[in-house]
């Protein structure tokens, strides 16, 4: 199974690789991709750099054209696109069904990966962007168990990738509005969730409030470490009870099962986390390369200190987990 | 770009309902309210079929004698085996029109006319034509799309219909989890189908008791209701042919009367939204997807604001 490593910078980039990344994805610096956050991402001239370096290093260059194209302004998108392939991109990622059909018939030669934010999360819905538009590969939304994929690679005809580390969707990706209800931003129309731009810290008595747009999503006494207020990972009431009404403030990690997502079917395996420093991308890629490469008596041991590494220090199998639902 | 008289659909009801309440809102919708197009079927849980089974054929033939269309929903979210042999049995069978809110509906339509619902992403007209040529005849637009957006998706798609939601809690998420059987202590698997206690929604508040959000099974809907109304006429003259009424726990007769009226120019949107408070007292309003806002927001007499912030 291929290795596939997030990276916001070119430092990120070159890590990733260094560390032993089959293939690296990233976008560009602006809302063409889903992590269009201030300070991150690439220029035409990084992502030029970024793919000589892996293509001498053996690696591949994917990049995430994920958001969905804004009405009357699609040359934003298409012109990402171009770039991307006279740039050498060994795949794009996409989501927008006009802007898989525009590449498509464009570039035919370019090999089209289908993004977790376009939701196939069944096999008519696979085969469907395979058939229109020559998807090679999908990645799975973080809703299914690892029976459902098993199932679902029987009867697809594409690769298929997973994540299995890092910041988890509790919602089914691309789908969700969350962000935009609260803030006016969202991962569909800007790339961004929950974007820093609308939180405040408060304090309020002993507490720490944090705060997104109007609305308080989490609210922590003094000895309790405060978290970002990524939405769906707040603290809520509903009737008289308070607490996680969605998602504790938990990363995802499946590295235990990579024998089972291996006879399941599944390509590649996906580290989310393309906002993080180049020392946490350094650390996650090199330790699930070794672990990929360990014999499964090995691994425990190796993937025990990524614990330290997660959001709040606790993992969760996510959907993957029948009894999460 | 259509050319006739923009008209109303009432939208799936997305609660679970218990089947004989189901069965007569619908009779009465059939005998007094003022849509021309009924969608019909679940969308939220699969789990949730049986309870309205039963009731679809006097509900289908109360609708069609009263001279309503019917369209069948599809589920926004197939993941199990038996959602998809659902969706594929639902296409293959239905002798109406087949909206699609999910990948896999809109791949088994292709060829025949069909729906797109509002849980299909259609972000652009790019996005739209691609459908079109697939037989899609009516796109009900994500909550989320601005003006800008749906003026410029509508006139850069010609030959086809669009709806916009004009009424209704908005759908803003869905997942595999279900959030409303954990917070009354279950697991999806094993909900006991808590949500029909619900039959507005449980809503979600904040820790400082600020109303936010509902849950709705697996769904999570918005706790303000988009409501169109000022802006019903530049949204028909940009095109749209078609207004979505979704249902809530109110009166959908008086509410549909309500935009018929203002839709055909027999009553103010000003007099029209101090009703429609009155309708459905419990629930702010709100308009800001419209306006390129936060979506919780309301934005008075906006149409200014609207384009200046979308410029």
């Amino acid at each position: 199974m291929e290795l596939i490593c997030p990276a916001g910078t070119p430092a990120a980039f070159r890590e990733a690789v260094d560390s032993g990344a089959d293939a690296v994805y990233c976008g560009f610096r602006d809302e063409t991709n889903a992590r269009n956050f201030p300070g991150l991402n690439f220029s035409r001239e990084e992502l030029g750099e970024a793919i000589g370096y892996a293509r001498r290093k053996g690696a591949q260059t994917f990049v995430a054209l994920n958001t969905f194209m804004r009405a009357g302004h699609e040359r934003l998108w298409y012109q990402a696109a171009a770039d991307a392939v006279r740039l050498g991109a060994d795949a794009l990622i996409l989501a927008d069904f006009g802007l898989m059909a525009h590449v498509a018939e464009t570039y035919p030669e370019q090999r089209l990966h289908v993004s977790v934010q376009a939701s196939a999360s069944n096999p008519d819905a696979v085969n469907f962007l395979v058939e229109a538009f020559g998807a090679k590969r999908v990645v799975l939304p973080r809703t299914l168990t690892i029976s459902d994929i098993a199932r679902l690679a029987g009867q697809i005809r594409c690769e298929i990738e997973v994540f299995v580390f890092g910041g988890l969707c509790v919602m089914a990706e691309g789908r969700c509005a969350l962000s935009s209800y609260a803030t006016g931003k969202s991962p569909n129309m800007n790339g961004v969730c929950s974007p820093a731009s609308h939180v405040r810290y408060r304090h309020d008595g002993g507490d720490l409030v944090s705060e997104l747009g109007a609305y308080t999503i989490n609210r922590f006494p003094r000895e309790e470490a405060a978290g970002y207020p990524t939405l769906c990972k707040g603290r809520f009431d509903i009737a008289d009870a308070s607490g996680y009404a969605f998602e504790d403030p938990v990363s995802l990690d499946v590295m235990d099962q990579i024998d089972a997502l291996r006879e399941a079917g599944v390509s590649a395996l996906k580290i989310e986390g393309r906002q993080r420093g180049k020392a946490y991308v350094a650390e996650v890629v090199s330790t699930l390369r070794k672990a990929l490469d360990a014999r499964p008596e090995e691994r425990q041991a190796l993937l025990a200190r990524l614990k330290l590494l997660s959001e709040g220090q606790r993992t969760t199998s996510g959907a993957y987990e029948k009894r999460w639902r | 770009m259509n050319a006739s008289k923009p008209t109303l659909t009432l939208g799936p009801v997305l609660y679970l309902w218990e089947g004989e309440r189901w069965r007569d809102f619908y009779f009465r919708i059939a005998d007094e309210a003022p849509v021309s197009d009924v969608v019909l079927g679940e969308t939220v849980c699969s789990k949730r079929l049986h309870f309205t089974d039963p009731y679809y054929q006097p509900v289908i033939e109360r609708l069609v004698a009263a001279g309503k269309r019917i369209v069948f929903s599809t589920l926004a979210l197939v993941t199990l085996e038996r959602e998809s042999h659902y969706v594929r049995a639902l296409v293959a069978d239905s002798p109406y029109p087949v909206e699609a809110n999910d990948l896999s509906a809109l791949a088994l339509l292709e060829g025949e006319p069909h729906w797109i619902g509002p849980f299909v992403n259609v972000y652009n007209a790019a996005t739209a034509r691609v459908l079109a040529r697939r037989g899609a005849r009516n796109i009900c637009l994500p909550a989320e799309l601005p003006a800008s957006s749906i003026e410029e998706i509508v006139s850069q798609t010609p030959g086809i219909d669009f709806e916009v939601l004009a009424f209704g809690r908005m759908p803003l998420a869905i997942s595999a989890r279900c959030a409303h059987a954990r917070a009354k202590g279950h697991i999806k698997d094993n909900c006991q189908f808590v949500c029909k206690d619900d039959p507005d929604g449980l809503p979600v508040k904040t820790l400082d008791k600020q109303s936010f959000l509902a849950l709705n099974g697996v769904q999570t809907v918005s706790f303000t209701c988009q409501s169109l109304l000022a802006e019903l006429q530049d949204i028909v003259a940009s095109g749209v042919a078609r207004f979505r009424l979704s249902p809530q726990d109110c009166d959908m007769v008086a509410v549909a009367r309500l935009y018929e009226d203002v839709l055909h120019g027999r009553m103010e949107a000003e007099d029209a939204l101090a009703r429609l408070k009155r309708i459905y007292p419990a629930t702010p309003l709100s308009n800001g997807f419209h306006h390129g806002q936060e979506g919780a927001a309301w934005v008075a007499r906006a149409r200014n604001i609207a384009h200046g912030a979308n410029a």
